[in-house]
């Protein structure tokens, strides 16, 4: 019964369980923080705006981004992935989400920015409907843990438009 | 003459009696491990609810050897979402996070493209020749959560299978040779 190898089981057995317990109250412990976000997003140019070879509206933008996600950050957080995104409803799309800019933000201090950017992913429509088309911009975070349940949440952002004239 | 025929007899049924609880018992291990794995399936609605990661592409968010967990539900897709994808042609499916998403009005049909975190352009080049988006039908499930280093025995038993054998080989003995 008391042999190396049963005593060696044990303590592995042991050492496993305490070791997912920690990491299932560490993901559980997520649930306490209450984050308190916020986020403004400016279009300041719209660099260029015309129909593709292919028939598809393309535009560019130049935005301001800035965004406190601070309180998004825990002791079991190990980045939060952030990114803004056009969304807009077309006559055959019910919802077209388009990533126009993304960041990693690594640690808390981080998480309070300003950037000054254009579009880093092209802002392209399936169609040609972007003439004069309402769109909402939407800050989007997952938060990514060191152990655990993943979390995700948004801010959006309506009334931008875009011109009736491409240019 | 007699007391040894039955001290022979009676190890040869200890024998037979143990040989069989040993065999009864690895059975369970292996049907339980089996039914974990199953009611998981069931649970998560994922084909495969645990993935290992095996490239850097999604660093330094998960890295080689991290274990994902999947869900599958009937929820829409949305982007920023990290997914798990088949693409026409390549075995080894693939994880990353969905940066625009297409969704038609009458049919509910997506069409959705995706990037590593850590890669610089968008996974078209990683596509079927031609294709420009991928459908509901290439997503295996969603990441859901997370758990660090844990892929690694997968990946070390794969990448060196003689000690997958070694192991194999060593739990089996421990099982022949223990008596309890």
């Amino acid at each position: 019964m008391h042999t190396v190898g049963y005593r060696m089981n044990a303590v592995l057995t042991l050492g496993v369980t305490i070791l997912a317990l920690i990491c299932a109250m560490a993901s559980l412990a997520d649930n306490l923080n209450l984050p308190s976000p916020s986020a403004h997003v400016q279009v300041l140019n719209i660099n260029w705006f015309q129909k593709q070879p292919n028939g598809n509206d393309e535009v560019s933008l130049t935005l301001n981004v800035s965004a406190d996600l601070q309180s998004m950050f825990t002791w079991n957080t190990k980045q939060v992935f952030v990114f803004l995104a056009a969304e807009y409803e077309t006559p055959q799309n019910a919802l077209n989400q388009v990533s126009l800019w993304d960041s990693i933000l690594p640690s808390k201090e981080h998480a309070k920015f300003l950037i000054h950017t254009t579009n880093k992913y092209r802002f392209t429509d399936q169609e040609s409907n972007l003439r004069g088309k309402e769109f909402n911009l939407t800050l989007h975070w997952h938060v990514m843990p060191k152990t655990g349940k993943m979390f995700a949440d948004k801010i959006v952002m309506t009334g931008y438009n875009l011109p009736q004239e491409y240019r | 003459m007699g007391w040894i025929g039955e001290t022979v007899d009676s190890i040869k049924s200890i024998q037979i009696r143990q040989v069989l609880t040993q065999a009864v018992s690895l059975g369970m291990i292996v049907t339980s491990a089996l039914i974990i794995w199953k009611a998981l399936m069931c649970i998560t609605g994922s084909e495969s609810p645990v993935v290992v990661v095996l490239s850097g592409s999604m660093e330094p968010g998960f890295k080689r050897g991290d274990i994902l967990f999947l869900h599958m539900s009937n929820d829409p897709i949305r982007a920023g979402e990290i997914v798990v994808f088949n693409v026409d042609g390549r075995e080894i499916p693939i994880v990353h996070r969905v940066i625009k998403v297409h969704e038609r009005q009458d049919t509910g049909e997506v069409d959705i493209l995706t990037k590593g975190d850590n890669n610089y352009g968008d996974d078209r080049l990683l596509y079927a020749h031609g294709q420009l988006w991928l459908q509901r039908h290439h997503i295996m499930g969603r990441a859901v959560g997370f758990l660090p280093y844990v892929g690694w025995v997968t990946i070390i038993m794969t990448e060196k299978p003689i000690i997958k054998y070694i192991l194999i080989g060593a739990l089996g003995l421990l099982v022949i040779t223990s008596k309890d």
